[in-house]
């Protein structure tokens, strides 16, 4: 190398570790960074509602117009400043994001996540960075189960996944008490393969003279083409089909196995096709259970809180279509958030507080929402427990969108583990302890 | 040689400055100074086997296999940092070699698709292997360092320069490596093979040697962003798009020099995380633009921009 | 014996499928030796631009019928518009460089077409379910099966017909092999080797976007849908042959049956049947199965 080229190294370096350092900031707001799905897949099912969601709340919270108790401006008085920042890439990509924004642009905390390999990934990352950190979606129950056992800085607003299976297969024994045998189609990474094996666990608990199939369906995510499948599952001899489909899949799956009467012929259980119902409207099968991963979305369209219809007006009024679920559990977090906020700043005078006493407000606390108590109950009081709902979809001519019917509630004792358990071991162990 | 002194003294000098600048460095930069460590690895095999006319559109295959084998050492609670890397460099070079049997018999664009299939093979096993946490993967304890496990931002960088180390160490022999005669012998087999052969050299040998040394060099990449990261994942480390990134990185880096790949390494992270944090909604196009624009004006890669500017100097 | 029926009948609109979408990729490759990353891209935007255009014709209360031509105008369409500004635009500078230089620069162009897919639809998803529906359902082995997924295959054996008539019959597919045989000797001959390479790259494009285009109303055309093609369409045209219809037409018939048998009987190797039968073609046939023959340098 020439000495002129070690100059130029010399230089960088001292530009990089100059433009490194950032002015102390003033808190004049609070910067919230929201990483959710802006681009490929998982933008139409999750990362737009949810980045909508995120939109309306946090717009009314720096006007003061949200309802009661949340009807304060900004997060302890202090104005939020929104950063709503793409989850796609990868986890590299977004482990290497989370240190930027942490660490070049000052952001003062985090609520988003729906990739749960993401949230694995980044749970360490900000325990080691001490940053605050809400995941609003991502369901392993990893993350306070094995990775982060004795949590500080993470949390997590809303039931992790074992919930969805646990009250499927409640709903199923509540619903479809003389079922036979069932059968999985599920794509087969670790959202599917988590899915399939809670509800089979849970199913063995609840429903044990059901029997599961032994030739279960494992198509490749993104697949997009599932004529062999139907196939498959049509000449099956198991009544009811689980699948944890989602986005461009789930609809895709609909649009090929609707002409040929599989709807008919099988029970299908969609937990989370919440997603996708009101953008199928009329193209959704008639008569098909689903779930969206708790009390969100189409499940409350008919609730009367007045929280949740301040939300689903201004979200309307806003964006023109309903609220789904990843738009009030992204919400629900910031609203958990602010929560925090407000509440340790009350305990410190009014004073603007420091992160550690944000955590100590939040931690073990029963924090309102729309439709739910985000009930931080598990794991040291960074895990929350949030009620959950199924049913069946009909479309209503008279309004012009479908709605949910046969719906059962569960409570969030009757589908959670309770502290000091882990989930899968608890519905290996017969779910006891159980409030339902 | 006059040429040969001056690579060395350059790459020692550079060693020497970038250590002292890791004390200095805020975290962010030292993070991405990891991430090329660990890319620029992976290039510069890719590069040594470039010499040779052909180019893999799999590797991801070894630095995932070296990522995942380092992780699972963790896993087994050993975190010595060199034990972790050597385990990892070494286990990645056996899988080229065994693999490397089948692959030294094929050229061009079938050698670069037949690497890629086995690379999506690894990807559906880590995928299908629910023990390893599908697509979640799972994490890296902190490496320790002959006991010592250091703490707070003391882990980036002692990491950093422990594989910085590592880098300059592996760096340097594969510069001596390419300036012997079998290093020069690579660049005769791109030109024309079975005159190669009927010098007397076998180019099959010759090939399946690159191979190992690009699988080893991968391997230490895949272990350096292990590490660094604290997690694997399959779409992080053997999809086929990061074996893309890698190759994306060769020939943008050009193979003037075996410091060229740590520059575009470095370049292509840093475009990426610009055009992240400035274009949120259109980073790729940006990514996947200013890449095009490269390879467009820039045919020998961005080192070939300090040779124009010398000669343009004088 | 249902079974056997239902997996032939799943094999064969799968491996339609399959040919759809790597014939335009064979050729190209053939042709031009451009292993064309963008083919992902040209079939998202058939998809797009066919969505969109039914479901603008259906609004429009227009005649069912014509909901079909829609489907053929809006490859032909993104084919010679897109087809021509990737080929005149990028590929035209890089033919005479490294054959691997101009796969990446495809990947570029791969990645910038993701994000301009977005900026022209936006991250919504476009259904475009109606020709489905018209068509109706019929049974086979005693199963429903949705008429429209069976005409694929009629679709893919005229697309493939033609395309082997075109290239074995008329005078500008012989020129075509002339060229897949041997460039340089092709140019000295006197073929206009440029006007063949833009004709080949726009008919391969259209022909990528042909396959997004009628696959387009029986999935939801969402962003993203041009990745997972890109590595379908390369384990298929690899394993028949690269320049070779008859060998992806092969490819896709094995790969595709090999599939609807793995769902039916052995679901959990599913996600591994096409690379696997890529890597061991490839382990036995370097060139795939049908390739045409090369001289040797010397």
């Amino acid at each position: 190398m020439t000495r002129s080229s070690f100059a130029a190294q010399l230089l960088v370096a001292g530009a990089l570790a100059l433009a490194g350092t950032g002015p102390a900031a003033a808190k004049e707001q609070v910067v919230l960074a929201v990483p959710t799905f802006l681009t490929g897949a998982g933008a139409p099912a999750f990362g737009v509602p949810a980045r909508n969601g995120v939109e309306v709340v946090v717009q009314a919270i720096n006007d003061g117009t949200l309802p009661a108790p949340y009807d304060s401006k900004g997060f302890a008085g202090v104005p939020v400043q929104l950063e709503v920042y793409d989850e796609s890439g990868g986890n590299t990509k977004q482990v290497t994001e989370f240190r930027n924004k942490v660490q070049k642009q000052n952001v003062d905390l985090f609520v988003g996540f729906t990739s749960s390999g993401t949230c694995q990934a980044v749970t360490p990352v900000a325990e080691e960075l001490k940053a605050l950190t809400i995941f609003a979606v991502c369901g392993t129950q990893r993350v306070f189960e094995e990775l982060d056992t004795d949590p500080k800085y993470v949390f997590r607003t809303m039931s992790h996944a074992t919930s969805d299976q646990v009250a499927a297969a409640l709903y199923v024994k509540a619903k479809f008490p003389g079922v036979k045998g069932y059968t999985g189609l599920n794509q087969n990474y670790a959202w599917g393969q988590d899915s399939w094996r809670d509800f089979d666990l849970a199913m063995q608990v609840i429903a044990p003279e059901a029997k599961a199939s032994e030739k279960l369906q494992w198509p490749k995510i993104f697949a997009g083409q599932y004529g062999a499948e139907v196939s498959a599952l049509l000449l099956s001899e198991e009544e009811l089909v689980h699948t944890s489909f989602w986005g461009g899949d789930l609809e895709a799956f609909i649009f090929q196995a609707s002409p040929r009467g599989l709807f008919e012929k099988k029970k299908v259980l969609f937990t989370v096709a919440g997603t996708a119902v009101y953008r199928l409207g009329k193209k959704m099968p008639q008569g098909v259970v689903l779930g969206s991963r708790g009390p969100y979305g189409i499940f409350a369209a008919e609730k009367d809180d007045p929280l949740n219809k301040w939300f689903r007006q201004a979200y309307v009024d806003r964006f023109g279509t309903n609220p789904t679920g990843p738009s009030y559990q992204y919400a629900q977090g910031v609203l958990a958030a602010k929560f925090g906020y407000d509440k340790a700043a009350a305990a410190n005078g009014g004073q603007f507080p420091s992160t550690e006493q944000v955590i100590a407000a939040m931690e073990g606390q029963k924090i309102p929402s729309f439709t739910t108590t985000v009930n931080l109950a598990l794991n040291k009081g960074h895990q929350a427990i949030t009620d959950h709902a199924y049913g069946v979809v009909k479309w209503d001519a008279e309004a012009g969108e479908p709605k949910m019917v046969d719906v059962v509630s569960f409570a969030a004792e009757c589908v959670n583990p309770p502290d000091g358990v882990n989930s899968v071991d608890w519905i290996k162990g017969g779910m006891k302890g159980a409030k339902c | 040689m006059a040429r040969y002194d001056r690579t060395l003294i350059g790459l020692a000098l550079a060693f020497a400055l970038l250590m002292a600048a890791n004390f200095l460095m805020p975290e962010w930069v030292r993070f991405i100074g990891l991430q090329t460590l660990a890319r620029g690895a992976v290039a510069l095999g890719l590069l040594v086997l470039w010499r040779t006319g052909l180019i893999s559109f799999g590797h991801a295959l070894y630095f995932g296999w070296g990522a995942y084998t380092a992780a699972l050492l963790t896993r087994a609670g050993i975190t010595d940092a060199f034990v972790l890397t050597v385990a990892a460099t070494l286990s990645a070079g056996l899988l080229a070699l065994l693999l490397g049997f089948l692959l030294r018999r094929y050229r061009a664009i079938f050698f670069a698709l037949l690497n890629m299939a086995f690379s999506m093979i690894l990807y559906g096993a880590l995928v299908k292997t629910e023990a390893l946490g599908s697509t979640d993967g799972f994490g890296v304890a902190s490496p320790s360092y002959f006991g010592f496990a250091p703490e707070g931002e003391a882990v980036t960088t002692t990491l950093f320069a422990f594989s910085l180390t590592l880098t300059f160490v592996v760096v340097v022999g594969v510069h001596l490596y390419l300036r012997s005669t079998l290093g020069g012998l690579t660049l005769a087999i791109r030109e024309n093979e079975i005159r190669v052969e009927y010098l007397g050299y076998s180019a099959e040998r010759a090939i399946h040697i690159k191979y190992v040394i690009s699988g080893l060099l991968a391997g230490f990449g895949g272990a350096v962003m292990a590490m660094a990261i604290g997690q694997v994942d399959p779409d992080s480390m053997a999809l086929w798009t990061v074996s893309g990134e890698f190759v994306f990185i060769t020939v943008l880096s050009g193979t003037g020099s075996v410091a060229a790949t740590y520059v575009g390494a470095l370049v292509f992270e840093l475009i990426r995380t610009y055009a992240f944090e400035y274009a949120p909604h259109v980073w790729q196009l940006i990514l996947g633009g200013s890449l095009l624009a490269i390879i467009m004006f820039l045919p020998e890669g961005l080192w070939s921009l300090r040779q124009r500017l010398a000669r343009a100097k004088g | 014996m249902q079974q056997l029926v239902v997996i032939l009948v799943d094999g064969l609109v799968f491996s339609s499928y399959l040919f759809m979408v790597a014939v335009g990729l064979t050729i190209i490759f053939g042709v031009m030796k451009v292993l064309n990353v963008t083919h992902g891209s040209l079939y998202a935007f058939g998809a797009y631009l066919a969505a969109y255009l039914v479901g603008v014709y259906y609004e429009a209360g227009l005649p069912d019928a014509g909901g079909f031509l829609m489907l053929l105008l809006a490859p032909v369409i993104v084919g010679v518009v897109l087809g021509l500004i990737l080929e005149r635009g990028i590929l035209r500078h890089l033919y005479l460089r490294d054959e691997h230089t101009i796969v990446l620069a495809t990947f570029a162009a791969f990645l910038m077409l993701e994000d301009v897919i977005i900026l022209i639809w936006g991250v919504d998803p476009y259904f475009a379910y109606q020709p489905v529906s018209l068509l109706g359902s019929s049974e086979i082995g005693g199963l429903a099966f949705d008429n429209y997924s069976l005409s694929l295959v009629f679709v893919a054996a005229t697309v493939g017909a033609v395309c082997w008539y075109g290239l074995r019959r008329t005078k500008w597919g012989k020129l075509l092999m002339a060229v897949i045989y041997d460039r340089e000797i092709s140019q000295a001959m006197g073929i206009n080797v440029t006007a063949v390479y833009i004709v080949t790259f726009v008919l391969g494009s259209i022909l990528a976007a042909l396959g997004g285009a009628y696959v387009a109303p029986t999935i939801s055309v969402s962003p993203g849908i041009g990745v997972e093609v890109i590595v379908l369409a390369f384990a298929v045209v690899v394993t028949g042959g690269m320049g070779s219809i008859g060998g992806a037409m092969i490819g896709s018939l094995v790969v595709g049956i090999a599939r609807a048998a793995a769902v039916h009987l052995l679901p959990e190797v599913e996600l591994f049947v096409i690379y696997a039968i890529m890597a061991a073609v490839l382990a036995f046939r370097p060139e795939g199965l049908f390739a045409p023959a090369k001289a040797r340098r010397i």
